[in-house]
C-alpha cells in the first residue's frame, strides 16, 4: 500500500447533533475520572484514597452539626455563581467576584456598625442588603465600563480590583473601623444586624434559593437573557442586529456585582457577625467552578455547590484526621474541572477510528 | 541615597522574580496561547523548586552538599513542573480544543492547591519547617560579581550586588528577544500568534509550535516562583507572599508590549512597587492602603494600555482564540 493512500487510523468528525442523555453521560463518566485521579495526591501521602473520601463524606455530612456547617459552605458558593453565570455565558470573564463579595460586605457593615441602635430590626436588614446590592454592584460596573468604553482586559481588571478592596478592608479592620484599640479587629454586629435563622441555618439559603429560580427566569425567558446569549455567540451579530454592547455588558456586570454583594452582606450578617479582610474566604474562585461544572444551568449549580461544599468541609476533616493538607481539595477542584473541560471536546466530537476492511478494498 | 540604593536592590530582587514570570507568558503568548495560570504555575515552581533542593541536602547531608548541585537542581524542578501545568494546558486547549480563559483558571486553582499540599506536606512530614541549611541558602542569595566589584560606591551595589537569578533572568530576556526577532524559527512562532490559518498554509506546524511555546514558557514562569521562594522568603515555604505574583506577571505582559527586553524594566519597576511600603515610609499613608498600591498602577496601566491605538502595541491576533483547521 503505498503511503499517499493511507488514510490516518484516527480522525475525527464534528457531531451534528448529541442526545442530551449522553452527553450527560460523558460529563458523569468524566466526574467519575477526576475523582480517580483526585486519589493520587492521597496516595502519595501514604493514605488510602478510599478511606479518605470516607472521610470526606462522614466529615461533612454525618451529623446534623457537619451538615449545617456544609450548608454555610455551600450558601455563597451557589449565589456567586449565579452571579458569575450571565458574565460567562456572555464570554465577560468576570474573576473579580472575591472583591464584590468584599464590597458589597463593606456596604453591609458600615450600616450594621453605625445604624443599628438608630433602625430596627427588619428596615435595618433592608438597608444593609441594598446598600451591598449598590456597592456590590458598582464594584462590578467599573471594570465593565473600560471593558465598554475601550476594551480593556476584564480578566486582570476585575482580579486587580479585588486586591484593591481587600486590601481597603484590611486598612477598615486596623483603623477607622477597628474596636478595641491595637486589635485589629471590626467589632461583632448587634444583635438586630443579624440574619435570623431558619432550620439551623441563617436565612441566607432561602435568598439563594429564590435567587436561583429568579436567574433561571433571566438567563432563559427574558429579552436581556436573549441578548447576552448573543453576545457570548458572538459579539458581531450582537451589533448588526443592533444590540448596544457595551450597555449590555454594564447592566449585566452590574448585576453579576449586585449579586455577589448580596453573597457579601450574607456572609456578614448571617455567617460571621463581622467584616474581615478575608471575608470572601476563595468563595469568588471557587465558584468559577461551580458555574462552569453546571455548564451555566442555574438547578445544577445547587447541587455541584453541594458537592463542592463537602470537598471543602471534608478536607478539613481531612486534615485532622490524616494528615492530609486540606489544600487538597483545590487538587481535586482543579481535576475536576480539567476533566470537565476536556470531556466537552467528546461531547462535540466523535472519534472514528479507520477499520482495516475498508482500506483493504 | 543609601535608603534609596537599598530600594532599589530590594527592588530588583522581587522584581526578578516577576521577570521569569513575564518572560515564560510572553514566550507563551506570543503562540497565541493565553495562559491565566501563571499564579498556579508560580506556586507549583516555588514548593518543587525547594523541595527538589531541600531533599537534595536531606540525602547527600548538609556537610557534603554542593550549593550549585541545589542551585541546578532547584531550576530544573522548578522548570519541570511548571513544563508539565504548561503541557495540561495545551493538551486541553490545543488538543481538546477547550476555551482558554476557562482552562488558564482551572490551572491556577489547581496549582495553587499543588503548591500548597505540597508545601504543606514536606512540612508535616518532616516535622516543622522546610528550611535549607545556611550555607546552602546563601548560593541563592549571594551575588556572583566577586567583592571588590560589589564594593565599588553605588555602581557595585546597583550593578554587581545581585543574586544569579537576576543575571539568568537578563541573558533568558536577551535571548528571547533575539529568537523572537532575529531567527527563522520565532518568526514562525509569531506567525502562528498572529494568524495561525497563515501560518498552517504556509506549512508550519501549528501544534507543535503551540505545545512547544507553553511548556517551556510554563517551565520559566515555575522558575519565578521558585526564585521568591529561594531567595525573598528566605527558603522557607510562604504562599501568602506569592499570592498575586503570577497574576501581576500576567498583567505585566501587557505592559511590556509583549516585548521580552522591556519585561526587564517593567518588573523590575513592579518588584520595586511591590516592595516600596517596607523601605519607604509616605507620612499620612497608612501601610494597608499603601500595599495595594502595585494593584492600583496595575489598573491605571490596563486602561492606559487599552486606549492608546498603536499597531505596534498590540496583543498577538489571534491571542486566547483556538484554531481549528476544518472551521476556517
Amino acid at each position: 500500500m503505498s503511503k499517499e493512500k493511507r488514510s490516518p487510523m484516527i480522525h475525527l468528525a464534528k457531531r451534528s447533533e448529541i442526545d442530551p442523555k449522553a452527553a450527560w453521560a460523558i460529563r458523569f463518566g468524566s466526574v467519575i475520572v477526576a475523582l480517580i485521579l483526585g486519589m493520587i495526591p492521597v496516595m502519595i501521602t501514604g493514605n488510602n484514597p478510599i478511606e479518605a473520601y470516607g472521610i470526606i463524606i462522614k466529615g461533612s455530612l454525618s451529623k446534623p452539626m457537619y451538615i449545617k456547617q456544609t450548608l454555610k459552605v455551600a450558601i455563597p458558593l451557589l449565589g456567586c455563581a449565579l452571579a458569575i453565570a450571565p458574565c460567562f455565558k456572555m464570554r465577560f470573564w468576570n474573576i473579580g467576584a472575591e472583591g464584590q463579595i468584599t464590597a458589597g460586605a463593606i456596604a453591609a457593615s458600615y450600616f450594621a456598625l453605625y445604624w443599628s441602635d438608630k433602625l430596627p430590626h427588619i428596615v435595618l436588614l433592608v438597608v444593609m442588603f441594598l446598600s451591598a446590592i449598590v456597592v456590590g454592584g458598582i464594584w462590578g460596573l467599573i471594570p465593565a465600563f473600560f471593558k465598554a468604553k475601550w476594551n480593556t482586559n476584564e480578566t486582570l481588571f476585575t482580579l486587580m480590583m479585588n486586591y484593591i478592596i481587600i486590601g481597603i478592608v484590611a486598612y477598615l479592620q486596623g483603623g477607622p473601623w477597628e474596636g478595641r484599640k491595637g486589635s485589629q479587629i471590626i467589632p461583632m454586629f448587634a444583635k438586630n444586624a443579624r440574619l435570623p435563622e431558619v432550620f439551623g441555618v441563617h436565612c441566607g439559603w432561602i435568598i439563594v434559593l429564590v435567587l436561583t429560580l429568579l436567574m433561571h427566569i433571566y438567563m432563559n425567558y427574558t429579552k436581556h437573557g436573549f441578548e447576552v446569549a448573543v453576545i457570548g455567540d458572538s459579539s458581531n451579530t450582537a451589533r448588526y442586529a443592533g444590540m448596544n454592547v457595551g450597555s449590555i455588558m454594564m447592566r449585566t456586570m452590574f448585576l453579576s456585582g449586585a449579586i455577589c454583594g448580596i453573597v457579601g452582606f450574607i456572609t456578614v450578617s448571617g455567617a460571621n457577625h463581622t467584616l474581615y479582610s478575608g471575608v470572601a474566604n476563595g468563595v469568588g474562585f471557587t465558584s468559577i467552578t461551580v458555574a462552569w461544572l453546571s455548564q451555566l444551568n442555574c438547578f445544577a449549580m445547587i447541587i455541584i455547590s453541594m458537592v463542592l461544599a463537602i470537598l471543602t468541609k471534608g478536607s478539613n476533616t481531612l486534615q485532622t484526621k490524616l494528615a492530609v493538607p486540606a489544600s487538597i481539595s483545590g487538587i481535586v477542584t482543579g481535576i475536576l474541572l480539567f476533566c470537565m473541560l476536556g470531556c466537552e471536546f467528546f461531547i462535540n466530537y466523535e472519534i472514528k477510528i479507520r477499520r482495516n476492511k475498508e482500506a483493504k478494498v | 541615597m543609601t535608603t534609596l540604593i537599598a530600594l532599589v536592590v530590594a527592588a530588583v530582587t522581587f522584581g526578578t522574580v516577576l521577570m521569569f514570570g513575564t518572560l515564560g507568558e510572553i514566550l507563551t503568548e506570543k503562540s497565541g496561547n493565553l495562559n491565566l495560570g501563571v499564579e498556579g504555575i508560580m506556586y507549583m515552581g516555588g514548593a518543587f523548586g525547594l523541595g527538589g533542593a531541600f531533599y537534595y541536602e536531606k540525602a547527600v547531608g548538609a556537610a557534603a552538599s554542593n550549593g550549585t548541585v541545589a542551585l541546578i537542581i532547584a531550576i530544573v524542578a522548578a522548570f519541570a513542573i511548571g513544563a508539565l501545568a504548561g503541557l495540561i494546558f495545551s493538551f486541553i486547549t490545543v488538543t481538546l480544543r477547550a476555551n482558554q480563559n476557562v482552562t488558564g483558571l482551572a490551572l491556577t486553582i489547581f496549582g495553587t492547591g499543588v503548591g500548597q499540599f505540597t508545601g504543606e506536606f514536606m512540612r508535616v512530614k518532616e516535622g516543622g519547617y522546610v528550611a535549607l541549611s545556611n550555607n546552602l541558602k546563601e548560593v541563592f542569595v549571594k551575588p556572583i560579581f566577586p567583592q571588590a566589584l560589589v564594593n565599588i560606591p553605588v555602581v557595585g551595589k546597583l550593578l554587581f550586588s545581585h543574586n544569579i537569578f537576576l543575571y539568568l533572568g537578563l541573558i533568558l530576556a536577551l535571548v528571547m528577544h533575539f529568537y523572537l526577532t532575529k531567527t527563522r524559527s520565532g518568526l514562525y512562532l509569531r506567525s502562528v500568534g498572529e494568524s495561525p490559518s497563515t501560518a498552517d498554509t504556509a506549512g508550519i506546524n501549528i501544534t507543535v509550535y503551540k505545545y512547544l511555546a507553553t511548556i517551556i514558557g510554563g517551565g520559566i514562569s515555575a522558575i519565578g516562583g521558585m526564585v521568591y521562594i529561594t531567595t525573598t522568603a528566605g527558603c522557607v515555604w510562604n504562599h501568602e507572599g506569592l499570592a498575586g505574583v503570577g497574576w501581576l506577571a500576567v498583567a505585566l505582559v501587557i505592559f511590556c508590549m509583549w516585548k521580552p527586553l522591556n519585561a526587564v524594566w517593567g518588573s523590575i519597576l513592579f518588584g520595586a512597587l511591590m516592595i516600596m511600603y517596607l523601605r519607604l515610609y509616605i507620612p499620612g499613608l497608612p501601610t494597608e492602603i499603601y500595599k495595594i498600591l502595585p494593584y492600583v498602577v496595575t489598573v491605571i496601566v490596563l486602561v492606559l494600555s487599552s486606549m492608546r491605538n498603536n499597531r505596534e502595541k498590540q496583543p498577538p491576533m489571534s491571542l486566547g482564540l483556538n484554531y481549528f483547521r476544518e472551521e476556517r
